[in-house]
């Protein structure tokens, strides 16, 4: 078994989803998606994150602590969410990913976990 | 035997050694570097001892054994798999192809794996199943050795790290990943057949080695029909290759000498293409086969069946409808309502097509015979802008010069080695 970071990205100057009823479509689909994870055994956690200008970066590696407002990337991709899952191989993560993709209507990148 | 005969005979088994190992130890690495030391010990024994009976077998038991003493020198390290080893076979679940699977038709699809970058699943087949070195496989590709090295390295390192599975997919995913495949090999071939860079017009040793791992590929799959057309394909594609150069440049297929072409490979293509079209399922290689069989079933270009030429297009078209397959369909189009109505078909594609090369060439053609000479000049310099293939960039300039007469010259001069 391997685990496996499944990302959701989206573009930062667009709204993840055009309309309200959308968003509300997606939610609910993944919602469903996440049950049949815990369903079939291969959920480990997940979960969908604010926009990236609610983050703070903190960086701890020097003698005082700095704190910055984020995100810490200027990239125009932005973390919406992801999923740790467990699968026998990488085909079954794509299966899963695919699946997941189709939930919350956004691509996901596939990403395997350094093994404990 | 001699150091020459060892490395041809390790080269012929190479795949099939690592992909043995791969399967019972799970590791590409160790399966690649315990085939080096089989490879060593049979340079010792060999020449002294002569040739094994089986000397596939013989390199995959010595490897094997050899992976088995590492593992256990190492066994607590190596545990898992040392554990993976004693397991016994696990039949692919799904898959029909069949219950016993050759670990090389598993080692396709593994280097093949769509997750895979095109250049790493090229790299990767060349490398594991056709037994290239990486030096070979980095020429072939007029990469330099360390970076193809990297490439291969990294590329081995993530089938590992994501766990790309070692298997025959299921049967729904089979048709997607058997095009991958296909197209893999389809792609060493043509970079054999018309170079995309470097200075050769032809590169022999890709045709062959396609074709070799073509005939692997139809050895192990005997009974998909996209896998026999695309052998048949590339058969009649490398059968016409002795006529298809002379001094340097492109002999294009109606002027080709056809006493040159290599009739053995011609009758095998076309048994091939005869089978699938008994079998009647038909798809993109064995449809571009049947075109290349009547093309090859003609004694002269005069009686080239055209009509069956544009059906079997149609066809293609059908399933794939793209614009590449559309130009070539206005290509024999010309032949059957002539250069007109052909123009009508390949100027639409002007969009989809405006950096390959072949469209250029193909209007320039078509102009030249409608005795639109500036439009065709101007197409035949888009298309010598674009073109990279010395024979073919010869070809071209020849074909221009000839239109504006010797005195005005191309405006592109062309890079003729």
């Amino acid at each position: 078994m391997t685990q496996y970071l499944l990302s959701v990205w989206s573009y930062g100057d667009t709204k993840p989803y055009p309309t309200e009823e959308d968003a509300q479509a997606a939610y609910a689909a993944t919602g469903v998606f996440n049950n049949q994870l815990k369903e079939s055994g291969h959920w480990v956690f997940a979960g969908g994150l604010h926009e990236p200008s609610t983050a703070t970066v903190v960086d701890g590696r020097g003698g005082e602590v700095v704190t910055t407002d984020g995100p810490l990337s200027e990239a125009k991709e932005m973390l919406g969410g992801f999923w740790i899952i467990e699968a026998p191989d990488l085909d079954a993560a794509i299966a899963l990913a695919a699946e997941g993709s189709k939930a919350c209507r956004g691509k996901v990148e596939v990403r395997p976990f350094q093994s404990a | 035997m001699d150091t020459a005969a060892v490395e041809r005979v390790f080269r012929e088994e190479y795949g099939r050694v690592v992909a043995t190992l791969m399967r019972r130890f799970g590791d590409l690495d160790l399966a690649e570097e315990m085939a080096q030391e089989a490879f060593v010990a049979a340079l010792d024994r060999w020449p002294r001892d002569g040739l094994p009976p089986n000397p596939g077998g013989w390199l995959t038991t010595t490897a094997r054994n050899r992976a088995l003493d590492r593992l256990r020198r190492e066994s607590t390290r190596e545990a898992r798999h040392l554990e993976a080893a004693m397991l016994a076979d696990v039949p692919d679940p799904g898959s029909t192809v069949s219950s016993v699977v050759d670990d090389r038709l598993r080692l396709f699809f593994t280097c093949c794996h769509p997750a895979l970058s095109t250049e790493a699943q090229v790299a990767l087949t060349l490398r594991l199943l056709g037994g290239l070195t990486v030096a070979e496989v980095a020429d072939a590709f007029l990469v330099e050795e360390r970076a193809m090295a990297q490439r291969i390295t990294r590329a081995k390192r993530k089938i590992r790290a994501a766990n790309i599975p070692f298997r025959v997919p299921p049967d729904a995913e089979l048709p997607a990943r058997l095009r991958g495949v296909l197209a893999t090999v389809y792609l060493v071939f043509n970079e054999g057949y018309l170079p995309s860079s470097g200075t050769e017009p032809l590169r022999e040793d890709l045709c062959a080695e396609a074709i070799r791992l073509g005939r692997i590929l139809h050895a192990l799959m005997p009974d998909e029909p996209e896998v026999t057309g695309l052998l048949a394909l590339m058969l009649l594609t490398d059968a016409r290759r002795p006529a298809r150069v002379a001094r340097g440049v492109l002999v294009p297929l109606d002027r080709q000498d056809r006493t040159l072409w290599d009739r053995a490979l011609v009758d095998e293509g076309h048994d091939l293409v005869r089978w699938c079209l008994r079998v009647g399922r038909p798809g993109q290689y064995q449809l571009l086969a049947a075109v290349n069989a009547v093309h090859t079933d003609a004694a002269t270009a005069g009686d080239t069946q055209w009509w069956q030429v544009v059906a079997l297009y149609d066809q293609l078209y059908a399933v794939a409808p793209t614009p590449v397959v559309a130009l070539n369909r206005a290509v024999a189009v010309a032949e059957v309502d002539g250069p007109a109505a052909a123009l009508a078909l390949v100027d639409p594609l002007a969009g989809a097509l405006e950096r390959y090369h072949p469209f250029h060439a193909t209007r320039a053609d078509l102009l030249r015979r409608l005795e639109r000479t500036e439009e065709a000049v101007a197409a035949y310099d888009r298309a010598l802008e674009l073109a990279t293939n010395p024979a073919e960039r010869a070809y071209l300039t020849g074909q221009r010069t000839e239109l504006v007469g010797t005195a005005a010259g191309p405006t592109a001069e062309p890079s003729v080695g």
